[in-house]
């Protein structure tokens, strides 16, 4: 039913991607996004195109799963690409009514296009193969500069994998107590949107309920295991840079000189 | 009227590389006014089985009837089906959610669409069967003790009227005098208004004194089905599958291996006592 939610699903498979370091994972995401950012030719959205194709074929995620992201921003995507197409100036290619297609509409909006899938697709490629744990210890591990200005990196990257942790437990819980209601004949599709809203109480409350109940129990163990914030703290599984991580450094280096290279000799 | 599963099989994930069979190829049929006891390891699709039952779970094959229809064929109202066949959820008082017990259990008979009155006229009914006392009836229900909320959440059941009780691990987490008084419960409803009773229970012992038919699972199939006593003597295949018989059969097993003449199918304290007896018994008339 509701567990059909990809947003941060991680797809268990082993590839080198999975094996990589998270941080290398972020820093990848990043390039590739700013190369986005970057291209405005065709050469360039090949290099990008074939960078990302790569790292589909490398992460060993079924292709399906990535397009499943697309479909929350279909309406985005369209909204974008009618709008470059329609009201961008310069030489007219179709004149429909008080609609005009222009060459450098078309051209924009294709781009444009091309950069939102992109950009879904990449982000996509990270979560699918990052557990948010390794996530949230990328995180907290790349941002760790920040301490030094007095920015509670660790406390907001706890509260972060705190967070991602209990989706699928509030999903999970969601799905038992709306069962448990139906058990009990209720109905929560028909009716109209007061009657929708209204049988929803049955619902909420108890997850609510059982939210705050988990939220206490989780802080008690917490604290029974003498967690105390961030200093001092140290990890089970600290995360290091393997060969592969410095190859793929030499490898982002390599792509983004070449989308800046295809940029300047135009 | 009767409940028959048949081929029933669920997949979980079904596409995806977590795919994994939950329920294979189960095959049952339940007669009205038995009392069922359903066992198995966690994870052995217990769950899965008793919500398809009432049709909360579509299988992925095979069929559910209740009286001899499909449940899922077209036109056939699950809500209806819902009320027959009650379902109470392990941890039940988990979906407690009304300002107090009485429009709690109400809700149920509301959502039947019965008139206020009768509402509460089966909540009235509900709340004593399961023995609540009146003074509670007004009252938040989460002030109440964890045996009275357990009470009041299989009172919300109850109150639909149900011909079928299916109950998952009603005794979870209670404390022993909260668990004999609510299986007590369950066995006077059982006795006394003839309702087929279908208890998942991880307690060997609770299962030999009140079920007439044990369902074993094992990793999502049917592995045992008869009257306790046949199913508890393949106590070894059982513990294969992380269960075991009743404690008071081992001692029995052990006694017949020392040479003391007892039947070793005896899976009650209450047997066993009156099996010994009459064994000292017959040793004083000696």
């Amino acid at each position: 039913m509701i567990r059909d939610i990809t947003l941060g699903q991680y797809y268990p498979v082993d590839s080198v991607l999975h094996r990589m370091d998270p941080r290398t994972k972020l820093f990848g995401t990043m390039v590739f996004i700013i190369s986005l950012f970057l291209a405005d030719s065709i050469g360039a959205y090949v290099i990008a195109t074939a960078f990302l194709a790569a790292a589909i074929k490398m992460s060993r995620v079924p292709f399906s799963f990535m397009v499943r992201g697309l479909k929350a921003i279909v309406f985005l995507l369209l909204i974008s690409v009618s709008f470059n197409l329609f009201l961008t100036d310069g030489q007219v290619l179709i004149k429909l009514g008080f609609l005009r297609i222009t060459r450098e509409g078309l051209r924009m909006s294709c781009f444009m296009g091309l950069r939102l899938i992109y950009l879904v697709i990449g982000s996509s490629i990270m979560t699918l193969t990052t557990t948010p744990n390794q996530l949230t210890d990328g995180l907290e591990k790349s941002l760790g500069f920040l301490k030094k200005v007095k920015v509670p990196v660790h406390e907001i990257s706890m509260m972060m994998s705190i967070a991602l942790r209990f989706i699928p437990i509030l999903v999970e819980e969601t799905d038992k107590i709306m069962k448990a209601q139906m058990a009990r004949g209720a109905d929560f599709e028909s009716g109209n949107l007061i009657q929708k809203a209204k049988s929803m109480i049955p619902l909420l409350v108890p997850l609510f309920i059982s939210a705050f109940r988990r939220a206490t129990d989780l802080a008690m163990a917490m604290e029974a295991r003498c967690y105390r914030g961030g200093e001092g703290r140290t990890k089970m599984k600290p995360l290091r840079y393997n060969r592969r991580d410095y190859m793929a450094y030499i490898i982002y280096g390599i792509y983004l000189a070449a989308i800046i290279g295809v940029k300047t000799v135009r | 009227m009767s409940i028959k599963a048949e081929n029933l099989t669920y997949i979980y994930g079904r596409g995806t590389a977590m795919e994994q069979y939950a329920l294979k190829h189960v095959d049952f049929e339940i007669p009205d006014g038995q009392f069922v006891g359903l066992i198995g390891h966690t994870g052995s699709g217990k769950s899965t089985l008793i919500q398809h039952l009432n049709g909360l779970i579509k299988p992925s094959e095979g069929t559910v009837y209740y009286d001899g229809t499909d449940i899922h064929s077209e036109g056939y109202s699950l809500k209806e089906l819902r009320s027959k066949v009650g379902l109470v959820f392990q941890y039940p008082e988990h979906q407690l959610f009304e300002v107090d017990v009485f429009s709690d259990v109400c809700y149920g008979p509301k959502n039947l669409g019965l008139g206020r009155e009768e509402a509460k006229q089966r909540a009235r009914e509900a709340l004593k069967l399961v023995g609540l006392e009146e003074r509670y009836w007004e009252q938040s229900p989460f002030e109440l003790s964890g045996g009275q909320k357990r009470r009041v959440a299989i009172a919300g059941v109850l109150a639909m009227d149900p011909r079928v009780l299916i109950l998952d691990e009603p005794t979870a987490g209670l404390d022993p005098k909260g668990r004999d008084e609510i299986l007590e419960e369950i066995r006077q409803l059982h006795r006394q208004r003839n309702m087929t009773i279908i208890l998942v229970s991880h307690s060997m012992e609770d299962m030999a004194r009140y079920a007439d038919r044990l369902i074993v699972m094992n990793r999502g199939e049917k592995a045992f089905d008869g009257p306790p006593k046949e199913v508890f003597e393949h106590y070894r295949e059982l513990e294969a599958m992380g269960l075991a018989a009743p404690q008071v059969t081992y001692i029995m097993h052990e006694l017949k291996d020392l040479g003391v003449p007892v039947d070793d199918e005896i899976t009650t304290v209450e047997e066993a006592r009156d099996a010994i007896l009459k064994l000292l018994g017959g040793g004083k008339d000696d």
